[in-house]
């Protein structure tokens, strides 16, 4: 139990995906202009980190390791990633009309985004068993999630400011993404305090 | 050589089933699409405005296609010319949609308005309204920032001597102007029809009015003792005209000291 604690507090704060290790940079920048957008957008996801975890995990351990094939990881957990993102889109669009039109739009733009497939690496890398992986995943979500809502939050502040004209629009977004990015430097030993 | 046999087999075993499985989830869960709903957005204008008060054209094809909404002649920027398209698609009755244009009903120019202060913030009249006011002695008329001008995707809205004005031949009446404001000063007046419009909607006493602007409407109600048709009113110190009775004979003009009250023919 505090193992997991501890995995998902270093996911959604030390090691924030879009603000530490800098993945899935195109979503935080493409739609954290509206908060209802950017929430959509998280909600996908974590769905999205969530199932792909669950999918890949058995595949990777019964069929790649099994083998000594652990090079195709990439390769086909993009494939399997892409085909059950596809998939969820169409149950969703039979069943669930409303959930497929707040999510929709999102669900093809984050088939193969790199947050996803890197989540899905990194649980592997860290040699974490199942319920860990689960655990990791959703909390990378949730610091995406994080990140997102926090940074739709400033760019709505930005609308109303002043900005010299060469720095509006994208430099300016930039700028407020790194320095939001260097306030969570500021957590940094913060898990390994508390489980210490 | 034989791992690198394995693993296409593997590549391609999953390759197969998911693309198969892609293929029969797509037949199997396939949602019919609303042919009705897609002829008449390819009918509309594809303006998106929301003149119809649906979410895009799409929205309105879906109602129209759905039976939310029986009226067809909701899209201003097809007139009634789509109306009709519509009517012929849907099978209900089509309707006239009176073309109209969008009108700034301010008469604050630099001339007959002064500045309280200078501004020097967010060119935006909703920025500017919200402080002291806005600049203009007059707090109640066009602040000349352009958010309206911002809005409108025919460039039909100028800035001219500090007011906007709305040339009607590019008015499409979509609305957006209107819902733009932050003075809630701009209108919709048909085309082609002469008609009196009060330009002018400072609600203060006439003493006010006179010190705000001098082309402002002062509630002297001579307007409406002039008009033979009771179309003119004045409420709350401002003469307001009621287009149903008016006929567009302009004898409030003749009567108005200020003349803030005039008769529009937009031409289109």
């Amino acid at each position: 139990m505090k193992l997991m604690l501890s995995v998902l507090l270093t996911a959604v704060l030390t090691e924030n995906f879009i603000l530490c290790k800098f993945l899935g940079i195109c979503p935080f920048l493409g739609v954290s202009k509206k908060l209802n957008t950017a929430v959509g957008m998280s909600g996908a996801v974590i769905f999205v980190m969530a199932l792909a975890t669950a999918v890949t995990y058995p595949i990777n351990k019964f069929l790649l390791v099994k083998h000594d094939l652990e090079y195709l990881q990439t390769i086909v957990f993009i494939l399997v990633i892409a085909a059950l993102v596809q998939f969820v889109e169409i149950v969703l669009k039979k069943f669930m009309p409303p959930l497929y039109n707040s999510l929709g739009i999102y669900l093809p733009l984050i088939t193969t985004n790199c947050a996803v497939l890197g989540v899905v690496m990194l649980n592997i890398g860290k040699e974490f068993n199942f319920a860990l992986s689960m655990v990791n995943s959703i909390g990378a979500g949730l610091g995406f999630m994080l990140a997102m809502v926090m940074f739709a939050g400033v760019r709505q502040k930005l609308e109303g400011c002043d900005i010299p004209k060469f720095m509006q629009g994208l430099p300016i977004t930039l700028v407020a993404a790194s320095l939001v990015s260097v306030s969570f430097l500021g957590f940094t030993g913060l898990v390994d305090g508390i489980f210490a | 050589m034989e791992s690198i046999v394995l693993a296409i087999i593997i590549v391609a075993a999953i390759g197969l089933i998911a693309g198969l499985g892609l293929a029969v989830a797509s037949k199997v869960m396939a949602v019919p699409v609303d042919e009705k709903a897609e002829k008449i957005k390819a009918v509309l204008p594809g303006a998106n405005c929301g003149a119809c008060g649906f979410s895009g054209c799409a929205g309105y094809a879906a109602a129209l296609s759905e039976g939310k909404t029986k009226n067809t002649a909701l899209c201003a920027p097809g007139g009634t010319a789509v109306s009709l398209e519509v009517a012929k698609i849907t099978g209900l009755s089509a309707g006239s949609v009176v073309p109209s244009s969008a009108v700034v009903l301010c008469r604050g120019t630099s001339q007959n308005v002064s500045k309280r202060f200078v501004y020097s913030g967010v060119e935006s009249c909703k920025m500017a309204a919200q402080l002291f006011g806005g600049p203009n002695s007059c707090s109640f008329g066009c602040l000349g920032y352009g958010d309206c001008a911002a809005q409108c995707e025919y460039d039909a809205i100028h800035i001219c001597d500090g007011v906007a004005r709305i040339n009607p031949v590019a008015c499409h009446a979509c609305k957006k102007c209107v819902n733009t404001c932050p003075r809630g000063i701009i209108k919709m007046l048909p085309l082609n029809m002469a008609k009196a419009a009060v330009l002018c909607n400072n609600h203060s006493k006439g003493a006010q009015t006179r010190k705000d602007c001098s082309a402002g409407c002062i509630g002297c109600m001579k307007c409406e003792k002039t008009c033979e048709y009771g179309a003119v009113k004045v409420v709350n110190f401002c003469a307001v005209v009621d287009y149903e009775k008016c006929v567009g004979c302009g004898k409030c003009h003749e009567a108005c000291p200020v003349k803030c009250i005039d008769i529009m023919n937009l031409k289109a």
